[in-house]
């Protein structure tokens, strides 16, 4: 039974996640689809974790390299995607406080 | 050690989902991404602690990790800071493509592991896993970066032509077919052949490439938001192989909510997906296109001003050109001298209007135009015919009546903005050249059209001018 279970445990994140990122683009209204597409770019710079866990491990010069480009690749996904994100989201908020 | 990091993974998901959600309302939307930015800064800390490091602790590769991230974080903050605005889409893409990298780069790590000599062989379904996740990768990263190349409107990917020949779509499907096919043999065969696995890479690599290359640039927003999607399915495969539980859930949402927000975008184009990826412009329509009748008729911002001030109803329609010219700040400042002379001033934003969805609300929000004043094409397109004045600003193809009438055009079906049904029309352009899809307007020729040459943030302070000259 704790095999099926391990089996289908997967099967359900993949479901209900999909799902769930499905549910919250669907309500979006059009002025946030840039900042949501940067901010959903950013989120896949949680890359960069996987990307350490691969380097870590690494044991020969060559997979040391690749590590390292995964990196700072990742590194690079995560902190540009957050900057550019709040760069845009920043002037939704200065627009909000002219309009008081 | 383990429950630390899956506690902290657990957290992360869920800042991450609540600061998605949270960004997809605009008055909580700068909160949602500080609460996923936590999410990031929390996994990757304990991420230096993950058990499949410690079990085998190599004190270098810590000074490279930190040397990796220091320098990706550092270029990519310091480009972040500094690019215009306007030069939001090309980041993205880099960005993106960079994160694609990323996994790829996993993937190549996991598959040239020797797994004989110090930890248990990986399932064959794993090695598929890794291989499918390397090839998605990889594609949105050369892909992203030629997207990059094409926004950034560099030289080399200027001409979208050259890269058309005939029998492309045949060689693309060889190239990709032959990747997914060395990708199956290495994970089949447990193959750890640097040889293999580096032609397995560069075939996924040139597909990426081949397919981002002959597309033209209007079109980029909605393959940038397809490599989106890609990334995230890719960081979510490579999660599976490395059984990290924060990588397969984000990847997952982001996968499932790139593909339709990619979905929204080419529907916005009234073309599929498909049609995007896989035709050209120039391949599209049938037959010659209709023949534009009438005559460019110039005209001075000062007097376009003074027409606009003696309108009781104005609808401005931003374009890519008030993104180049950085002229929001100017056209706001006129907008409110309007207002002040009881004015209706109102903006219309085409879906696809700039290069990417939500480009010009984002500009108009910097300028500090309020929420309330910007409408949705569905919204506003009724009330063209009610306006006095129709302002275009750098907007060309999103108001170019071909769309409606001329089936050999090959923008024909596209929702256009009604903007020929205003009583004048007058439009800001630096000369007069075509627009992105390469074709004539005939909304320029139209009788009640003035055509106001020049760069839309000079010609904005000239309108400016005019109106307080009326005093």
């Amino acid at each position: 039974m704790e095999a099926v279970v391990a089996f289908f445990s997967p099967i359900y994140i993949l479901m209900l996640a999909g799902i769930l990122g499905y549910e919250i683009i669907g309500k979006v209204p059009v002025i946030l689809h840039t900042p949501l597409m940067s901010g959903t770019n950013f989120v896949h710079g949680i890359v960069l974790v996987g990307a350490m866990v691969a380097l870590g491990q690494a044991v020969t010069p060559l997979e040391q390299a690749i590590g390292f480009l995964g990196v700072l690749l990742g590194a690079g996904n995560a902190v540009g995607g957050y900057f550019v994100t709040e760069r845009m989201l920043e002037m939704f908020k200065s627009s909000k406080g002219q309009e008081k | 050690m383990g429950y630390l990091i899956e506690t902290v993974y657990f957290l992360t998901a869920a800042l991450f989902i609540l600061g998605l959600k949270r960004m997809s309302h605009p008055t909580t939307a700068r909160s949602g991404i500080v609460w996923a930015g936590y999410g990031m800064v929390l996994a990757t800390l304990v991420s230096f602690v993950h058990p499949q490091i410690t079990a085998h602790i190599i004190p270098a590769n810590y000074v490279l990790m930190v040397i990796a991230i220091a320098i990706g974080g550092a270029i990519a903050w310091y480009g972040a800071k500094k690019v215009a605005m306007t030069a939001m889409p090309q980041m993205i893409a880099i960005y993106n493509g960079m994160g694609g990298g990323a996994a790829a780069a996993i993937a190549a790590v996991e598959l040239l592991k020797d797994h004989g000599s110090h930890a248990a062989a990986p399932a064959t379904s794993v090695l598929i896993m890794a291989v499918a996740g390397a090839l998605i990768g990889a594609v949105s990263f050369s892909g992203s970066v030629v997207a990059f190349g094409k926004l950034q409107e560099l030289k080399f990917f200027k001409d979208d032509a050259k890269f058309r020949f005939s029998g492309q779509q045949k060689v693309n499907m060889a190239i990709f077919a032959s990747a997914v096919l060395l990708g199956l043999v290495v994970a089949v065969s447990h193959s750890t052949s640097g040889g293999l696995i580096s032609v397995f890479f560069l075939l996924a690599l040139a597909f990426g490439a081949m397919m981002a290359l002959p597309i033209g640039g209007a079109d980029m927003p909605v393959v940038i938001s397809l490599f989106n999607a890609f990334t995230g399915l890719a960081v979510a495969l490579e999660g599976f192989v490395l059984g990290n539980s924060a990588m397969i859930i984000a990847g997952i949402i982001v996968g499932s909510s790139g593909t339709l927000l990619t979905l929204m975008m080419a529907k916005a184009m009234n073309r599929s997906v498909s049609n995007v990826l896989f035709s050209n412009w120039a391949a599209l329509g049938s037959g010659e296109a209709q023949e534009v009748t009438g005559s460019l008729k110039p005209m001075e911002p000062p007097d376009a001003a003074i027409q606009m001030a003696y309108a009781s109803k104005v609808i401005i329609v931003p374009g890519y050109g008030m993104a180049v010219a950085q002229a929001q700040h100017k056209i706001w400042e006129m907008c409110k001298l309007l207002m002040e002379r009881d004015v209706v001033v109102k903006f219309a934003i085409h879906p696809v209007a700039g290069r990417m969805p939500g480009h010009m609300n984002v500009l108009l929000a910097e300028a500090g135009v309020p929420y309330d004043l910007i409408f949705d094409m569905d919204e506003i397109n009724e009330e063209f015919s009610t306006a006095d004045v129709a302002l275009v600003i750098g907007a060309n193809d999103v108001v170019n009546p071909a769309a409606r009438t001329d089936k050999s055009s090959p923008i024909y079906g596209m929702p256009i903005l009604n903007v020929d049904h205003a009583k004048n029309v007058q439009v800001i352009k630096r000369g007069k050249g075509v627009g992105f899809a390469g074709i004539e307007n005939a909304l320029f020729f139209a009788d009640n059209t003035r055509m106001v040459y020049g760069d839309a943030q000079k010609v904005a302070a000239g309108m400016i001018q005019g109106i307080k000259d009326l005093g």
